[in-house]
């Protein structure tokens, strides 16, 4: 029998209201039992025992919005090597992005993706398919064939499902299937040729522009799809002020629509762009001081539901060009929670909004059975040192890529253990 | 014939048959009732009969068609008419304008019935306006299919005795289908229970306003009923714009012995053909000979149009006897 004791631990756990000192019980991958009293007389002698140190033993981190690129370009990132920075970060579920090549678009794609995951992968890994065959906006992928096979949701991944027709198509039919459609809410054509955020920064450094009102364009006309077809709608990232309010608006009315936001959007700004920094290119663009602020205290008042890595890996080769030229995207599982505790530690996100947008928020989106502290659930969990110190090297990140906006940054906190189905997968300083 | 027609009930008050819409319960009792004349009398060896002898009927096809226009003119010589059948094909005509002339053309000819399907819904009523003759619709765009519902009903009711109290459930592609409509209406005036059972790509907005139950899930849907009616699903429609794929298609809404279980042991299964086997009905049900009555309607399609035939033409004027100075 396989028995671990984390003793000495604070357990925090939104979604049982959980945050007391205690001991949890891990046994078979699951956790058996938890709370202030088990082993108060002390931890039987068979049993390995860890101790916490007062830490916070929280639910392991789930991060919904994970672009690899296996299969295809495993250069840039393979399954095995984004659940090594999973495991690093605290995150013991990825869900990945359908925008590989190929495209995972058909059931034997999905069944590879989870085998090539069960061999390779140290975290849970499930695939979100694609929406569209191909990606290509047109034609509807077989959504209940491949809920079947194991995908958690259906998106486009980076690109925008443009066609509001196919949208709206796609909405009603995977109605039945209470399957979760998530969109990356951009207007591509009002977009056109933008490379930062449109704006007065955008305009001194000569780059052309992408308008924040592009994303709320989109949600704004997805919203009235979802009120034609009552399907479950979730934008991906939301970056700006203007999505915020529409969002927070839609709930208020009591469509089924939710969002998610990255951590560099919470944490970043189109400032950091300034020197043609092309780790900072992303997808939608950094924005405006006043949009972070925006989607910072939208985590705070739950209109946005889950915080994202987005992590995207690219070689250097993509990155090393004019900004205009660079690729989107950067890394962030590593950088997913320290990023997030930021906000905590500066005093403008609780403690327990934050970790419920990076486990339960996620889960009872995907309608996973982890992300919450609870006797007989599954053990994934992270060991968190909220305050540590530490310096972001890049050349220590776990991921093949290297391309994070937080390089050199002075972090504080991160995940000492991570546990997944009741095995240590990452501890700090070890292994 | 003399003036003893004058005293004699009206059995059809219609000039036309453009739709079930605006039939009462009595006026399709009469029809099927008929029906089941003529079923017997297409049973002989000599099914020829004399009601429309003298009678032009023209068929004028807009869209292409096997069965129902064979149906037709099988129907219309039985009785005793001179059929002739006139295919249009859709590319070479222009709508509106065009179709006027065609109608104002052919009634020149003094047809007596015209039997009309076109791939534009009203357009047969359109047409009706134009000509002096009577007008039987065998089809107009996603409208309705009139004589379809009729023969369905007539299976229906040689099988059950009855169509009043039925749980039907209409499956498919209720959205495109002109059957679908027809059949809702006539199943809901003569008293019947109708569901219909489509992924939600594939159902009119507001179709629970017409009487139906709605339904996505067959095995929800398919409970307890007494007739189950599959419709065809077009091929431009199964990649990708409405449905995914055929093969998710037949999992999820596809007709199988799994899906049929929870249905009433002896419920009939329909078809208005032509079938795609193994997309919207699996080959062995299509086949079984204890349930489907797919031939069977083929069979009531033809005594059901030469009772519409029939009716209608009894209330044509009739030949003035010779030398009244009509």
């Amino acid at each position: 029998m396989n028995r671990t004791a984390y003793i000495n631990a604070r357990l925090f756990d939104p979604a049982n209201g959980l945050d007391e000192t205690g001991a949890l019980l891990v046994e078979d991958g699951k956790i058996e039992d938890l709370g202030a009293s088990l082993f108060s007389d002390g931890v039987p002698q068979d049993m390995e025992t860890v101790d916490c140190g007062g830490k916070l033993l929280t639910p392991g981190l789930i991060d919904m919005r994970v672009f690899t690129g296996e299969p295809g370009t495993e250069f840039r990132e393979t399954l095995g090597s984004a659940s090594q920075s999973a495991a690093a970060g605290g995150v013991t579920t990825i869900i990945v992005m359908p925008n590989t090549d190929p495209v995972i678009d058909d059931v034997a794609l999905v069944d590879f993706v989870e085998r090539r995951a069960r061999d390779t992968a140290i975290v849970n890994v499930h695939p979100m398919a694609a929406l569209t065959r191909g990606c290509a906006g047109e034609q509807m992928t077989e959504i209940g064939l491949l809920k079947d096979a194991g995908a958690v949701a259906f998106t486009d991944g980076d690109r925008p499902l443009a066609d509001p027709l196919v949208m709206r198509r796609a909405l009603s039919y995977a109605h039945f299937f209470d399957a979760l459609i998530v969109q990356h809410a951009e207007d591509r054509a009002l977009a056109a040729g933008g490379v930062m955020n449109e704006g007065e920064l955008a305009s001194r450094l000569g780059l052309s522009g992408r308008p924040s009102a592009a994303e709320t364009i989109m949600i704004e006309r997805d919203l009235r799809l979802v009120e034609l077809t009552g399907a479950r709608y979730h934008v991906a990232q939301v970056t700006c002020k203007a999505s915020v309010d529409v969002i927070r608006r839609a709930k208020q009315n009591g469509l089924p629509v939710t969002c998610g936001v990255s951590a560099p959007h919470l944490t970043l700004n189109e400032n950091d762009v300034a020197s043609y920094r092309s780790f900072m290119k992303l997808s939608p663009p950094l924005r405006h001081e006043d949009d972070r602020l925006a989607v910072v205290e939208g985590v705070a008042d739950g209109t946005i539901d889950v915080i994202v890595s987005g992590h995207d890996p690219q070689d250097p080769e993509t990155k090393r060009l004019p900004f205009a030229q660079a690729a989107y995207g950067a890394v962030g599982l590593e950088t997913l929670l320290p990023a997030t505790l930021s906000l905590v530690h500066a005093g403008t996100l609780s403690l327990e909004r934050a970790v419920e947008a990076l486990t339960t928020g996620p889960a009872s989106l995907l309608g996973l059975k982890s992300g919450r502290l609870t006797k007989a659930g599954p053990a994934d969990l992270a060991l968190i040192d909220m305050n540590v110190p530490w310096v972001l090297n890049p050349e220590d990140l776990k991921s093949k890529s290297k391309n994070t906006p937080y390089d050199e940054r002075r972090l504080q906190g991160r995940a000492i253990r991570t546990i997944v189905g009741g095995k240590e997968v990452h501890v700090s300083g070890g292994k | 014939m003399t003036s003893s027609d004058a005293n004699q009930t009206v059995l059809f008050p219609h000039r036309h048959l453009i739709g079930i819409e605006g039939l009462s319960q009595a006026d399709i009792t009469s029809l099927l009732d008929l029906a089941d004349g003529y079923v017997d009398q297409n049973r002989q060896i000599n099914k020829k009969g004399d009601v429309l002898r003298g009678r032009t009927q023209i068929n004028l096809f807009f869209e292409a068609s096997t069965r129902t226009q064979s149906s037709f003119e099988l129907a219309g010589k039985r009785l005793g008419a001179d059929v002739m059948n006139m295919s249009v094909s859709s590319s070479s005509i222009k709508k509106g304008e065009t179709l006027i002339d065609t109608a104002t053309t052919l009634n020149a000819m003094h047809p007596d019935l015209i039997v009309v399907r076109h791939g534009d819904s009203g357009a047969v009523e359109l047409l009706s306006q134009k000509v002096g003759c009577s007008v039987l619709n065998a089809g107009d765009g996603s409208h309705e299919h009139p004589t379809q519902a009729l023969l369905d009903a007539l299976t229906i009711r040689r099988r059950k005795g009855r169509l009043e109290g039925l749980i039907v459930a209409i499956c498919g592609d209720i959205l495109h289908s002109r059957v679908a409509r027809s059949n809702i209406l006539l199943l809901n005036i003569m008293g019947a229970r109708v569901r219909v059972i489509a992924p939600k790509t594939l159902l009119p907005i507001g179709i629970e306003r017409l009487g139906v139950e709605v339904f996505n899930d067959m095995e929800e849907g398919l409970k307890d009923v007494d007739i189950v009616m599959m419709l065809r699903l077009q091929l431009e429609r199964m990649h990708g714009s409405f449905v995914p794929s055929v093969r998710e298609y037949f999992r999820y809404f596809g007709l199988d012995y799994e899906k049929l279980k929870v249905a009433k042991p002896d419920a009939l299964i329909m078809h208005p053909g032509p079938m795609n086997r193994g997309v919207e009905i699996d080959s062995a049900v299509a086949d079984d000979i204890n349930r489907s009555v797919i031939r069977e309607q083929v069979e009531m399609g033809v005594a059901v149009r030469m009772a519409a035939l029939d009716a209608l033409a009894r209330n044509l004027p009739n030949e003035q006897p010779v030398g009244n100075g009509a």
